[in-house]
């Protein structure tokens, strides 16, 4: 049984289906905020930056992830935020 | 000075009092003065896999309340003389004990035994709290199943946040076949999510069944499973061994048998 139905399934057999399902159901876990948090704290950042930049609140990211401590082998979790600012941001603070 | 190791893993279960009672008897075997205490209060086991349960006068919360002293609750093992067990009770729940008085009790107990182990009680409400209060290094059991793992990966997060960082993983019941069939994830699988260094791989073994039958732990026996834990008490003390070859071996007639089956 073993080995034909694995060739009439397809190459994913169950195990790799249990660690991909793992792995995203893990990365979830380990998120320090939950999704409605997230979302809170993006419109309270696109407010503060607001304030001096122009920013493009479309192409906003932020998120949750691990990164490693340089002068230690530790990973930590991290808020990394990518906020792309618009060309004309400059005059934008003339302006105000 | 001695150490105190918290066996935990979330999931109820996936094999804790089975892996308390072999590492700490094989512990014992090699040298150390050991106790195990079952902390999980409301539901005691450790005893009946430990083959002690005829022998309990007091427990965990008669220490803890001062109802004895320390030394008239130990149990001592029928075959090691430097093997002790501290049982749970029975009759009450887990807020008849704080992490407070884990902790006092742990740093007491560090001055007599080499080793202290806590056989942790599934979930991580309060019996969990108790069981890491003293801890210094934790194993941590799973078995290759999506929820063993999922919660083996919470429990790693909360001992790190309880500042637990020793952190080991044994991966139990293991089937050989069934991984090579790409039916159930390996250990490197388990290792590779939950990012935690291995220290034993248990297989599978039926010999596990018939020893928690007759209340003997099979470390260092010379089944697979036995062996396993022979090993992972080595590494616990810092030796480095080889992990097994957990690889069936079949004679030629069980091979063929085995196509047989298979279609």
């Amino acid at each position: 049984m073993g080995l034909l139905s694995n060739f009439f399934r397809g190459s994913e057999n169950s195990s790799d289906i249990a660690k991909n399902r793992l792995k995203v159901a893990i990365t979830s876990d380990r998120a320090v905020c939950s999704p409605e948090i997230m979302e809170q704290m993006k419109i309270d950042i696109i407010q503060v930056i607001s304030k001096y930049l122009d920013i493009d609140t479309d192409g906003l990211d932020i998120r949750m992830t691990k990164t490693e401590l340089e002068d230690s082998n530790q990973t930590i979790n991290a808020l990394l935020a990518n906020i792309p600012i618009r060309e004309d941001s400059r005059n934008f603070r003339k302006n105000r | 000075m001695g150490e105190v190791i918290v066996i935990t893993s979330g999931k109820g279960g996936v094999g804790k009092t089975t892996t308390t009672a072999n590492v700490g008897t094989g512990l014992a075997m090699l040298g150390k003065k050991v106790v195990l205490i079952d902390t999980d209060i409301g539901l005691r086991n450790l005893d009946v896999v430990m083959g002690l349960e005829n022998r309990i006068v007091y427990n965990l919360v008669d220490v803890v309340e001062n109802t004895c002293r320390i030394k008239q609750a130990l149990i001592k093992d029928k075959r090691y003389e430097n093997l002790y067990l501290l049982p749970s009770a029975q009759t009450k729940d887990k807020t008849a004990v704080s992490p407070e008085q884990m902790k006092k009790l742990a740093d007491e107990l560090k001055e007599e035994f080499d080793y202290i182990l806590m056989d942790c009680p599934a979930g991580i409400e309060q019996g969990f709290k108790n069981a890491i209060a003293g801890a210094d290094r934790a194993l941590i059991v799973t078995t290759p199943e999506v929820s063993a793992v999922r919660d083996a990966d919470r429990i790693i997060g909360l001992l790190e946040a309880n500042e637990i960082r020793d952190n080991h993983l044994i991966v139990n019941r293991l089937r050989t076949d069934m991984v090579k069939e790409g039916n159930m994830l390996s250990s490197d699988d388990v290792v590779e999510i939950l990012a935690v260094d291995l220290i034993g791989v248990v297989p599978d073994d039926e010999q596990i069944v018939i020893a928690t039958n007759t209340g003997e732990p099979l470390v260092g026996s010379d089944s697979k499973a036995g062996k396993a834990y022979m090993n992972i008490c080595k590494r616990v003390l810092g030796e480095e061994v080889p992990f097994l070859d957990l690889e069936e071996t079949k004679g030629f007639f069980e091979k063929f048998k085995a196509i047989f089956k298979r279609s």
